[in-house]
C-alpha cells in the first residue's frame, strides 16, 4: 500500500509494470489515470492547472482513504500517485491502482478510491488561461459520488 | 495554536499560517471562525463563505462543532478539488 505526493509526471505503464512484477496471487489489476484537459471548466483553453496542497495531510487522508478501502475490499495492493503543482494539459494528475485476486474488488476499490480522493484529500486546482488565473469550483457532482459510499 | 489557511482562504486572509492565541470560550471550530471574522476585513472577506469553509484539527477533517481543545494545527480552506 503505497500513497506518494509528487511534483513531476509519472508514468502510468511503468507504475502498473513495477506493481504487478512478481504477484502470483493478482488475477485483477485496474488503474485510473487522471489527465489535465486543455480546457478550463469555461470551455476557454488552458494554458496549465496548479495544483495546491496541504501536505502533510494529504498525505495523511490519502492513507486514511486507502486504509478503507482495504477493510472493505480483499486487496492484495494498492498505489496512490497525486501531483501538485504545475501541470500542463495531456500530463497526468492522479493515479490509482488497486490489486485483488478477482476483478470487482480491484474495480469497486479504485471507484471508491478515486470518489473519495476528490471530496476529501486537501488538494485545490487552479486554472491557468489567458484570461489570468482562477481557482476551480467544487463539483455537486463529485459530493454525490462520495456520498453513495457511505454507510447507510 | 498555528492556523492554516490554503487556496482562496489564504489568498483572502493574506497569510499562509500564523500562531494564535484564541480566548478562552471559543472551544469550536466555529467559534474560532467567528472569533476569526471579527479580527478585520481580510478575514471577514476570508470566511463570509460560512459553511463552505472546511476545516482540519491536526490534519484530521473536522466539522463546525468539533472541539478545538488541545489542537496544535488547524487548517481553513475551501471544498477540495483534486483529483
Amino acid at each position: 500500500m503505497t500513497v506518494r505526493l509528487q511534483s513531476e509526471p509519472f508514468d502510468a505503464g511503468a507504475e502498473l509494470a513495477r506493481l504487478s512484477e512478481g504477484r502470483d496471487g493478482v488475477g485483477a489489476v485496474v488503474t485510473f489515470t487522471g489527465l489535465c484537459r486543455d480546457r478550463a471548466d469555461s470551455g476557454a483553453p488552458l494554458e496549465a492547472l496548479i495544483l495546491e496542497h496541504y501536505p502533510e495531510m494529504a498525505q495523511e487522508e490519502l492513507e486514511r482513504i486507502e486504509a478503507e478501502a482495504r477493510a472493505r475490499w480483499p486487496l492484495i495492493d494498492s498505489l496512490l500517485v497525486h501531483r501538485y503543482g504545475r501541470i500542463r494539459p495531456g500530463e497526468p494528475i492522479v493515479l490509482v491502482a488497486t490489486l485483488s485476486s478477482h476483478r470487482a474488488a480491484a474495480f469497486a476499490a479504485a471507484e471508491f478510491l478515486m470518489d473519495y480522493l476528490k471530496t476529501s484529500a486537501p488538494f485545490w486546482k487552479q486554472e491557468e488561461t489567458a484570461a489570468g488565473t482562477g481557482w476551480v469550483a467544487a463539483k455537486e457532482a463529485d459530493d454525490a459520488a462520495a456520498e453513495r459510499w457511505s454507510r447507510g | 495554536m498555528k492556523l492554516k489557511y490554503f487556496a482562496w482562504v489564504r489568498e483572502r486572509v493574506g497569510l499562509a499560517e500564523e500562531d494564535v492565541d484564541a480566548p478562552a470560550g471559543v472551544a469550536t471550530v466555529a467559534e474560532l471562525v467567528d472569533w476569526l471574522r471579527a479580527r478585520g476585513p481580510d478575514y471577514e472577506r476570508a470566511f463570509a463563505a460560512g459553511p463552505a469553509i472546511r476545516a482540519a484539527i491536526d490534519k484530521r477533517h473536522a466539522k463546525p462543532d468539533a472541539s478545538i481543545a488541545g489542537a496544535g494545527e488547524i487548517a481553513f480552506f475551501p471544498p477540495m478539488t483534486g483529483g
